[in-house]
């Protein structure tokens, strides 16, 4: 009884304290909310927007909703994350193979390479690359093309875009061979337990993804076509590219920053998974008679990608919760559109600051237990 | 006497490494009178092998020179580290010739064709760095607005703030035990009472400067000091709340951890800047700075926590045990077992969250704090200097470098010492 009582009194008091101040923000607010006329409610999401947005996704005016204006937001800061998660895993696991290279030269490389990125902040960077570095390139009218198609100008990176006919088809075609791929891949499996066979897997899957879409090309109708950016006058200096896909500066330095910076921490993360497979593995593979390609395959990737996701998958959230340090040089992300303008017409702080915070907590929780499924699935059986 | 290209016999196996030293080095010298004194000394070669030319003599250099095991220390070394086959030595080059590029450019940039002298934009008239802008702008970086002739209460608040911080280590033998009570309360009021009544002013005849006015890098030092020594007993007491077995202190523990981890800093300073007015009462005024050392020290508590809770977890179970069959309560038993001997595990790992903390305190610029980065942009915008944008984010650059490397260091070498100990 007495050791009851003595677990309830600290826990009772916590909760107590916490209420407390919970009760009492709350209370200043509805004061504070009262002193200046402004009604706590999530109608403004319906309202029009009226403020423009420079680069979208999705279709978007002035005049949608505040609702629309937060999706197309989104859907920019998911764009920057995306973008960033593929090249920083791209280099990361360059950078991280590098650095247990037998090589002198590439070993410390690629040392040097981690400590100097990861040790300036990040919005040093990205300011360094918007305002320093993209400001370097060329005006529109002298570019020089790049790959014969793409235009790196100060105002942006063109590229062709591609138009398409009968898309569906197309993407119908390219589903239906990842489909066979993965009942392939689940039937060879069956068939080598059963028999000890071996399907060429690799070339199947490889030929089944060229030849179906290819297909859909020649009996479909599918065509693709691709618009090319082409320099218009507007004015006696004023220069632009019409036509194609614009990618604004801002989209590409925060790219750039974020992947160069993200990269260093997953390039050690990738190094501790590498070596914290023991050599004794690789050695009792090759002695049973793998190659050294098996070895990589069946024996050294799969432990050491044990190790290496789960702090890497860390990295991906810090990348995605850094993509807001977009709002800094006026990248139309979820903070500076919703967070900054939406904010400054409606004046709904808390509604408006709330949701955004409660959008990042989703994504960083739903990626969480992502991975809290995937440590349960790999995690080593013991019997 | 047979040849043949791939496996070149001839009586003097030395003859293998006279022909690719001399095509090695020829290669490396051609890409450094290329690049040093813009001489091509391979025109005669068509199109874009002249590009290619060093890449292949020096490709098969490095070939010639693996061919034969000669005894010779220096040239095994070089086979053994960079030059152990074809692709190692064709990176080998790559980074070689790059770094050669990569030198004249940069050493003109950055020295030849810079300026320092002067006082104005005029002054500059090289093709290479304006380096009498950062000369100019010096005393606006590192204390913002800060009136000029009173930055020595801003310096000599510093010293005194780090002198105190290195008085524990002079603690004689029977003050010891109040080592941690010094620096985890006693230490924080005293740098608080300094930096308040020093740099801010106000009172013992010294002027009022509002804290507008500070900025540049002594105010990220300032910023990133307070939310580092009130980070750390925050994230304790949510690393021992989390691991509690009462119920509803540790949902209460994991629900604030899981919060601020999942939010990013842009969010918590915009929070702290727009809305956290509207919680306090309506005459209640609190200074930006203020709120935004709170918010980032209630963030950072957060990654504390979990940095404890992992040195928390290592310790093996025996330690409770055997503090609890002596008689020891929760608090006697962490506060003289437990936790004396997490808290080093976990010293490397806390210095990363302060590496991490001083990197984010640029962050403060979105919120109207002109710390270093708010500088930049300010000055960067200024009519009389414009144009000097990479200047200034290279000087930044270095500057968060040096310090944040040393940092980086610093916890490497806690971390191989307290290894090395266990």
């Amino acid at each position: 009884m007495n050791n009851k009582i003595k677990k309830l009194i600290p826990q009772v008091l916590t909760i107590l304290f916490v209420v407390l101040i919970f009760g009492f923000f709350t209370i200043n607010a509805q004061v504070n909310m009262d002193n200046r006329g402004i009604d706590f409610g999530f109608g403004f999401l319906k309202q029009e927007a009226s403020f423009d947005m420079q680069f979208t996704l999705l279709d978007y005016d002035g005049q949608d909703s505040y609702l629309w204006a937060y999706v197309v937001a989104l859907l920019n800061t998911l764009l920057v994350s995306f973008l960033g998660i593929i090249f920083c895993t791209i280099l990361g696991v360059i950078i991280g193979v590098a650095r247990l290279s037998q090589n002198f030269l590439i070993r410390n490389s690629a040392a040097w390479y981690v400590e100097f990125f990861r040790n300036i902040p990040l919005l040093l960077q990205i300011f360094f690359w918007y305002y320093a570095a993209l400001r370097a390139l060329p005006l529109p009218e002298t570019a020089e093309p790049w790959f014969g198609v793409t235009y790196m100008t100060i105002k942006g990176y063109y590229i062709p875009s591609m138009i398409w006919e009968n898309f569906n088809v197309f993407l119908s075609c390219l589903i239906a061979a990842i489909v066979s791929i993965i009942f392939i891949r689940i039937y060879a499996k069956k068939l080598q337990e059963r028999e000890g066979k071996q399907l060429p897997i690799f070339y199947i899957s490889i030929g089944l993804l060229i030849i179906l879409p290819l297909l859909s090309f020649l009996i479909g109708g599918v065509k693709l076509d691709f618009e090319l950016p082409v320099l218009k006058q507007l004015a006696q200096t004023s220069f632009i590219f019409e036509g194609g896909i614009a990618l604004p500066p801002e989209l590409i330095a925060l790219v750039v920053a974020l992947s160069l910076y993200t990269s260093t921490f997953v390039a050690e993360c990738v190094r501790a998974g590498i070596q914290g497979i023991s050599k004794g593995q690789k050695e009792a593979a090759a002695s049973v008679g793998l190659n050294p390609n098996q070895i990589l395959k069946l024996v050294i990737m799969p432990q050491a990608l044990r190790i290496i996701i789960p702090p890497t998958t860390n990295q991906y959230l810090n990348l995605t919760k850094n993509s807001s340090l977009a709002a800094a040089i006026a990248y139309p992300d979820l903070v500076l559109v919703f967070a900054g303008t939406a904010l400054m017409q409606t004046g709904k702080a808390i509604e408006i600051v709330g949701i955004t915070m409660l959008t990042y907590l989703t994504i960083s929780l739903l990626i969480a237990a992502l991975m809290n499924w995937y440590n349960k699935k790999i995690e080593i059986k013991e019997k | 006497m047979k040849l043949s290209l791939t496996t070149l016999k001839t009586n003097n196996p030395m003859t293998n490494i006279y022909i690719g030293s001399l095509l090695f080095i020829l290669s490396i010298f051609d890409v450094f009178i290329y690049s040093f004194l813009n001489l091509n000394i391979t025109s005669f070669l068509p199109g874009n092998l002249t590009i290619f030319f060093p890449l292949i003599i020096g490709l098969i250099g490095l070939s010639f020179i693996r061919m034969e095991y000669t005894g010779i220390k220096f040239i095994d070394n070089l086979n053994k580290h960079i030059n152990t086959t074809n692709f190692n030595a064709l990176l080998t080059l790559l980074i070689i010739f790059t770094v050669l590029k990569a030198i004249p450019p940069a050493l003109s940039w950055m020295i030849l064709d810079a300026n320092i002298s002067g006082e104005t934009k005029e002054a500059c008239t090289g093709t290479g760095a304006c380096w009498t802008y950062i000369k100019v702008w010096f005393k606006r970086f590192m204390y913002g607005m800060y009136p000029n002739e009173l930055h020595w209460r801003i310096n000599s608040a510093f010293i005194l703030v780090i002198a105190l911080g290195f008085v524990g280590y002079f603690f004689k033998e029977n003050l010891k035990k109040y080592l941690a009570l010094y620096y985890v309360i006693i230490y924080p009021i005293i740098a608080f009472l300094i930096i308040y009544y020093l740099i801010s002013g106000g009172s013992f005849g010294l002027v009022w400067v509002e804290t507008g006015a500070w900025g540049g890098l002594s105010l990220t030092f300032i910023v990133s000091f307070f939310c580092l020594i009130f980070c750390f007993p925050l994230g304790m007491i949510l690393a021992l709340g989390r691991r509690s077995n009462l119920p509803a202190i540790r949902y209460i523990s994991i629900c604030y951890i899981e919060f601020w981890r999942g939010v990013p800093l842009i969010t918590v300073l915009f929070m702290s800047s727009v809305m956290f007015p509207m919680f306090l009462p309506e005459d209640f005024f609190m200074d930006k700075l203020v709120r935004v050392i709170i918010a980032i020290t209630l963030f950072e508590a957060a990654y504390c926590a979990e940095v404890i809770r992992g040195g928390l977890q290592a310790l093996p179970r025996g330690q409770y045990d055997a503090a609890k069959s002596l008689g020891m309560g929760y608090w006697k038993m962490h506060i003289f077992v437990i936790l004396p001997q997490a808290l080093k595990l976990v010293i490397p790992g806390i210095a990363n969250t302060f590496l991490a903390l001083v990197k984010d305190t640029p962050l403060i610029f979105v919120v109207g704090l002109a710390e270093l980065a708010g500088m930049l942009a300010l000055a960067k915008t200024n009519p009389k200097w414009l144009g000097f944008a990479m200047e200034g984010y290279i000087f930044a650059a270095i500057i968060f470098w040096i310090i944040c490397y040393a940092m980086s260091k610093y916890s490497y070498n806690l971390e191989r010492k307290y290894k090395t100990e266990r």
